[in-house]
C-alpha cells in the first residue's frame, strides 16, 4: 500500500512530468491560455494517459516480450497511444460536443504529447507491474493536470498584467513556467529514488 | 443592514503604499535586532547589500521600462524585498550572494511581470529559492548563535574578501541550524531524546536556541501589524494553526521521531514567513476564504517538506508553491455577486 502511495506522490509532485522531467511541454504551453480549455485538456489527458499506460503495459507484457519483439517497443507504443487517443476523441465527440469543439486540434495532438509515450517507456524501464503501471500513468496525468490548471489560471492574470512589450505572450509564460519549476524543486528528496 | 449616509466632513487617512511599507519595515526591526544579536553584523551587512541592490535594480528597470522613477522608488516596496531577502540569507555569505539574489528577485520576479501589483511570485522568496538551489554551500554558512565574537570589521572582510582572522576557520564558526541538525540526526536513526541529550546547545527554553527569540520578536512585529490593520489575521493564523495541529498530531503519535509543535513554530523562518512573507498583499489570495486556504496550504507544505523533504526549512518553497495556486484559489473563492445563483 505504502509503495503505491509513494508512486503517486513521486509522479505528482517530486518527479512532476512537466516541471521536473520537462515532458509534455507542448500542451502545457499550447492549451493554457484559458482555464476552461485547460481543465478539459487535463481531463482528456488524464483519461488517455491512464488508459495508454495500462494498454502499453499489456502489449509489452503479453505481445512483445513473449515473442521477443522488444525492438518494436517504441513504434507499437505509438500505435497503442494513437488508438487510445482516437477512442477518446470519439468518446468526447459523442458525450460532450462542446468540449470537443473547445479542445479542437489539441485532442488528436495528445498522440504527440511526449509525456504519454514517456510514461509508457518509463514503465517498461522501471519494470513496473500492472497496478504500478496504471498508478504511474494516473499519477503522471494528475501531476500534469494540476500544473496545467494552476498555470492556466496564472496566465489569465498575466494577460492583463503590465508586462514589458518584448516579454508579452510566450516569453513571460516560459519564465513563469521556469519559476514554477524552481518552486517544485522544494519537493526534491521527498521520495527516495 | 445599516445604510446610513454620513454627511461631510469625512475623516481622511493616508493609507498609501509607502505608509504600509514603512510600517512593515518598522515591525521588522525588533526581529532584525535579535538576528544581529545572535548572528552578528553579517545580518546588517546582508540587509544593506540586498536593499541597495534592490533599489538600484528597481531604478534601472523602471528606466528601461520608461516608467516614472521617483514615485515608484519612494513606495518602498523594493526596500522591503531587500530587507526580507537580507534577513533570510546566512550572515557569513559572500557579498555577491545578497547582490545576486536581490537583482534576480527584482528583475525576474517583479519587473518582467510589470512591477508592483502584477508579480505572481513573492520576489524576495524567488531570490532566496534561486540562491538556495544554485549556491547550497554558501546558503548554509550560519554562525553558531551568540558564541562567536566576530567584530564588524572581521565580518566585513569576510563578506568582501572571504578572509577570516588568523586561527579562525569556517568550520569552527559555523554550525548547522537546529532544523538542519535535528533532521540530519533523525536520519541517522537517533531518537529525539538522544538528540536533546547529545546536543544541548541546539535547544533553548521553548524551541531552538537563539532562533526562538528571533521568531518571538518577528511574531511581536507581526501582531502589531495585525493590530494596525496593515495585514489581516487570516493567513498567519491559518498557517500557524495548521503547522501547530499537524506537527502536534505527529508529535503526540510518536514523540521520538517527530519534533514538537513549539520547535516548529519558533525555529527557522516560521514567524517571518507567517507574518511578513505569506501576507504580501500582491502575491497572497485576495478573499478571506481564499486567504485561509492559502495559509493552510503553506502550513501543510512547510511541515511536509521540513519533515520528509530534502531541505531543512521550507518557508520559501511553501510560499512559492502556494503563490502558484493563488489565481486558482481566487477563481474558486470569488464572492458571489448579489443575486447570482448559488451554483
Amino acid at each position: 500500500m505504502m509503495e503505491y502511495a509513494l508512486i503517486l506522490v513521486s509522479t505528482v509532485l517530486v518527479n512532476n512530468f512537466v516541471l521536473v522531467k520537462f515532458l509534455g511541454l507542448c500542451p502545457f504551453m499550447g492549451v493554457s491560455r484559458k482555464l476552461e480549455t485547460a481543465t478539459g485538456m487535463a481531463l482528456a489527458t488524464t483519461f488517455v494517459l491512464t488508459l495508454s499506460s495500462i494498454s502499453s503495459y499489456l502489449v509489452n507484457e503479453y505481445l512483445l516480450t513473449p515473442f521477443g519483439l522488444e525492438y518494436l517497443r517504441t513504434i507499437s507504443f505509438i500505435l497503442v497511444i494513437a488508438v487510445v487517443v482516437q477512442f477518446t476523441e470519439m468518446l468526447v465527440h459523442k458525450t460532450s460536443p462542446l468540449l470537443y469543439q473547445v479542445l479542437g486540434i489539441f485532442l488528436p495532438l495528445i498522440t504527440t504529447n511526449c509525456a504519454v509515450l514517456g510514461v509508457a517507456l518509463l514503465n517498461v524501464q522501471t519494470e513496473h507491474g500492472f497496478i504500478e503501471s496504471a498508478l504511474y500513468g494516473f499519477g503522471a496525468a494528475l501531476g500534469f493536470s494540476l500544473v496545467l490548471i494552476l498555470f492556466a489560471a496564472m496566465r489569465e492574470r498575466l494577460a492583463v498584467a503590465d508586462v514589458p512589450e518584448i516579454f508579452r505572450g510566450p516569453s513571460i509564460a516560459l519564465i513563469t513556467a521556469g519559476l514554477m519549476s524552481m518552486a517544485f524543486m522544494g519537493f526534491a528528496g521527498l521520495v527516495r529514488g | 443592514m445599516n445604510l446610513s449616509l454620513h454627511s461631510s466632513p469625512h475623516m481622511r487617512t493616508s493609507n498609501r503604499v509607502n505608509r504600509i511599507m514603512l510600517l512593515v519595515i518598522g515591525a521588522l526591526i525588533p526581529g532584525i535586532l535579535a538576528a544581529i544579536h545572535f548572528f552578528g553584523w553579517g545580518v546588517l551587512i546582508n540587509i544593506t547589500l540586498a536593499v541597495f541592490t534592490a533599489v538600484a535594480t528597481e531604478a534601472l528597470m523602471l528606466r528601461l521600462r520608461k516608467r516614472p522613477i521617483t514615485p515608484f522608488l519612494l513606495d518602498g516596496s523594493a526596500v522591503v524585498t531587500g530587507i526580507l531577502l537580507g534577513v533570510a540569507i546566512p550572515s557569513l555569505a559572500p557579498w555577491w550572494i545578497p547582490v545576486l539574489g536581490a537583482a534576480f528577485a527584482l528583475i525576474m520576479a517583479k519587473h518582467l511581470y510589470g512591477g508592483l501589483g502584477y508579480n505572481p511570485f513573492n520576489p524576495a522568496m524567488v531570490g532566496y529559492a534561486m540562491l538556495l538551489i544554485a549556491f547550497p554551500r554558501e546558503m548554509t554558512l550560519w554562525l553558531t548563535p551568540a558564541v562567536h565574537d566576530l567584530t564588524f570589521v572581521d565580518n566585513l572582510r569576510y563578506t568582501f574578501l572571504e578572509q577570516l582572522p588568523p586561527n579562525w576557520t569556517l568550520d569552527g564558526l559555523t554550525a548547522a541550524t537546529p532544523l538542519d541538525a535535528v533532521k540530519t540526526q533523525l536520519a541517522q536513526n537517533l531518537t529525539l531524546t538522544e538528540i536533546h541529550q547529545g546536543s544541548t546547545e541546539l535547544f533553548g527554553a521553548i524551541s531552538a536556541h537563539g532562533w526562538e527569540w528571533i521568531n518571538l520578536l518577528f511574531m511581536l512585529g507581526g501582531l502589531i501589524l495585525i493590530y494596525l490593520r496593515v495585514i489581516s489575521w487570516h493567513i498567519p493564523l491559518a498557517m500557524l494553526a495548521t503547522l501547530f495541529l499537524v506537527s502536534g498530531l505527529f508529535h503526540l503519535n510518536d514523540p521520538d521521531t517527530f519534533t514538537s509543535p513549539l520547535f516548529h513554530l519558533f525555529s527557522g523562518a516560521t514567524m517571518l514567513g507567517a507574518f511578513f512573507i505569506a501576507t504580501d498583499p500582491v502575491t497572497a489570495a485576495a478573499t478571506n476564504r481564499g486567504r485561509i486556504i492559502f495559509g493552510i496550504g503553506i502550513g501543510l507544505l512547510l511541515y511536509i517538506i521540513r519533515t520528509w523533504g530534502g531541505y531543512p526549512d521550507a518557508v520559501a518553497f511553501a510560499v512559492l508553491l502556494m503563490n502558484m495556486a493563488v489565481p486558482t484559489i481566487d477563481y474558486y473563492t470569488r464572492p458571489r455577486v448579489f443575486g447570482e445563483s448559488r451554483d
